[in-house]
């Protein structure tokens, strides 16, 4: 075949575009966090950094609104493990009828339009006192966890044979032994990089705190909009809300690679 | 034989054995049903006309349902749709096409489908605009508009970039599989803030860029026909990595042979792309194209986030209507069937990709 230069340089060419399409906002983001408020409209590469606008974020509630974030996101992904991990080794593991039916309607959580949820959960929510609250707004986002861990930790569960537990059982392992020390460390790795996927799209969820989240509870998803919404043109400081909110992800990330394509497909794709 | 009779006798479990499956899964269940017990609630006060700004309410059937479909004069009107001509605008006509075309091919049927369903969107089109109540038919073209734009766009470049990735295994293609799945970790939210400091006029680097080539206050997301493109380029951004991703860990699940065998017959490279390299990516493209499509049919967060649903009602989607009429005009009854609407449109648009996709599974392992 007849393969010149221009084909593989044009190739190149396509992905460093691509690359800088994708990686360039990133890079932005930081640079402008460093720049004060008077070099953002001056200045595009060269300026001298400054941490003023970190010192002026972590002066206001921020760091609270990240907490919150954080002790949601964080119970809703234990919650969503201790309820998850058994009904997904039950769908790996049992046949009874209406497994199938049962599992697409789990999946069928992850579909479901985030305002059709909100609307009359938000009038519930105000009745019985869950309006603004940190357990209000983990209930709710179990919607968004528990889907994801049960299809993914099915996959794993899927993948251990019956033998290994039947071995145990033979050894005289009583069920939650096996359980506890045979299936769960045989799926430990695949546990907790789901985990930590779920976590991060906990993280990300933004509708369900915007509504059912009021002025006591604020994830800092939500707490980001106001530097959008305010008519000072602190761009700086912007940029450093969502430097501070994005690159803790972005570790998480890199963290996760081997299991990345597994946990983002719902365990379809075993890559 | 006895022995038959008694092994169907033995094969029956015991209750407690048959239970346990279920109860094992009922605690996941309860948590997520008891959020979805408000769906139903939902339902029902579509049916009303429940509003934050009075205390009580009252059951008014339909009301609002056909008040959402259809302006006041409607019912007036439908005798004299008859003689509606046939005009309207390509996109239109191409959407019909397209979804025509998909499911001509998909059943095997004549080109005829195709074209009748041409018509048929673009005579519903024309009907919609006469006698529609304006605001539910704006919001859903502006659903199917963003969905076939962001969706479209994420999976011919998610497939382009993660096929030149996988042709070449370097240092540099190792890099960008691990780099490029940056923007999909981030929030949209968060993303949407990250874009806007790039194309704000005074301070982003993309003005500075297009005045290189003489284009001067480009409006990005302040007028009326840049929008669209700008909410679906942040979607592009944020999502297209999830394809990424997906192609990547196809064509490496591929076997190997097939494309040796090719190779050594000395077929072209579109040859082998079209005969073999898509037939057995399908599933994973399916994936991608589910996940996407459900997702880019309820966008809220990127679209709140940049106008509210502006300029002007440009933006204004199923989602961010039914926001709008519960919370922000407080006529909490009148939004719900908004959503409900596009509930139904999902859950059928789903389970009829997913079932499509087991099948495409099927046929690319050889089963």
């Amino acid at each position: 075949m007849r393969r010149g230069i221009f084909e593989p340089a044009f190739r190149y060419a396509a992905l460093i575009v691509w690359a800088l399409f994708a990686l360039f906002p990133l890079l932005w983001m930081v640079i402008i966090s460093f720049k004060s408020d008077a070099e953002v409209f001056t200045t595009t590469f060269w300026f001298s950094p400054t941490l003023g606008n970190y010192e002026a974020v972590f002066k206001t509630d921020y760091f609270k609104y990240f907490l919150d974030n954080l002790i949601i996101s964080g119970c809703a992904v234990l919650v969503s493990v201790a309820v998850g991990v058994p009904a997904a080794y039950a769908l790996a593991r049992y046949q009874f009828r209406g497994k199938e039916d049962l599992a697409f309607q789990i999946l069928s959580f992850k579909f479901a339009p985030e305002i059709l949820v909100v609307l009359p959960v938000f009038m519930i929510f105000q009745w019985i006192g869950l309006y603004d609250t940190h357990l209000g707004l983990i209930w709710v986002y179990q919607l968004i966890t528990m889907p994801l861990l049960i299809w993914v930790l099915r996959g794993y569960f899927e993948d251990i044979s019956v033998e290994v537990e039947q071995a145990a059982m033979l050894d005289g392992y009583k069920w939650y032994q096996i359980f506890l020390r045979i299936l769960l460390p045989l799926i430990k790795p695949g546990l907790v990089s789901s985990a930590l996927l779920t976590f991060i799209f906990a993280w990300n969820t933004f509708t369900f705190p915007l509504i059912l989240a009021g002025f006591k509870v604020q994830p800092v998803t939500v707490a980001a909009l106001r530097y959008l919404a305010s008519d000072t043109v602190h761009y700086g400081q912007m940029a450093v809300a969502a430097a501070v909110t994005a690159l803790p992800e972005v570790v998480l990330a890199l963290l996760i690679q081997k299991h990345l394509v597994r946990g983002l497909s719902f365990g379809a794709v075993k890559g | 034989m006895s022995a038959d009779i008694d092994m169907a006798h033995y094969s029956r479990k015991p209750f407690w054995d048959r239970a346990l499956p279920y109860l094992i899964i009922a605690p996941a269940l309860l948590l997520t049903i008891g959020i979805l017990v408000p769906f139903v609630t939902a339902i029902y006060y579509s049916l009303t006309n429940f509003s934050f700004l009075r205390n009580t309410y009252r059951f008014i059937w339909f009301r609002n349902w056909t008040r959402m479909f259809a302006s006041g004069e409607f019912w007036d009107s439908v005798w004299d749709s008859a003689g509606m001509t046939f005009w309207s605008p390509a996109f239109a006509v191409i959407l019909g096409l397209a979804i025509g075309m998909v499911y001509a091919g998909k059943s095997s049927r004549s080109a005829w489908t195709a074209l009748i369903f041409a018509f048929l969107f673009a005579w519903l089109h024309n009907w919609i605009v006469a006698f529609g109540n304006g605001e539910f038919w704006h919001a859903a073209w502006v659903t199917a508009k963003y969905a076939f734009w962001s969706t479209g766009m994420e999976m011919a470049l998610g497939l382009g970039i993660g096929l030149l990735i996988c042709k070449r295994t370097n240092w540099f293609t190792s890099t960008l599989r691990v780099v490029l799945v940056f923007p999909l970790m981030i929030a949209p939210v968060i993303a949407t803030l990250i874009w806007q400091l790039m194309t704000n006029t005074s301070v982003g680097i993309l003005e500075k860029f297009l005045n290189l080539f003489g284009v001067f206050g480009f409006p990005w997301a302040a007028s009326q026909t840049t929008a669209l493109f700008t909410a679906v380029l942040i979607d592009v951004w944020v999502n297209t990595p999830f394809i990424i991703v997906l192609v990547v860990a196809g064509i490496n699940s591929l076997p190997k042979s097939p494309f040796e065998a090719a190779q050594v017959d000395g077929a072209s490279a579109w040859f082998t792309f079209k005969n073999l390299t898509m037939p057995m990516l399908k599933p994973f493209l399916y994936i991608a194209l589910i996940f996407r499509l459900m997702a880019a049919m309820q966008e809220y967060a990127i679209i709140y986030a940049l106008t509210k649903g502006g300029p002007g009602d440009t933006l204004m989607n199923l989602s961010l209507t039914a926001y709008n009429k519960g919370f922000y005009y407080k006529r909490f009854a009148e939004g719900v069937p908004y959503i409900l609407f596009l509930w139904l449109i999902i859950f059928f648009i789903s389970k009829k990709l997913v079932a499509n996709w087991l099948q495409v599974q099927k046929t690319a392992s050889g089963r």
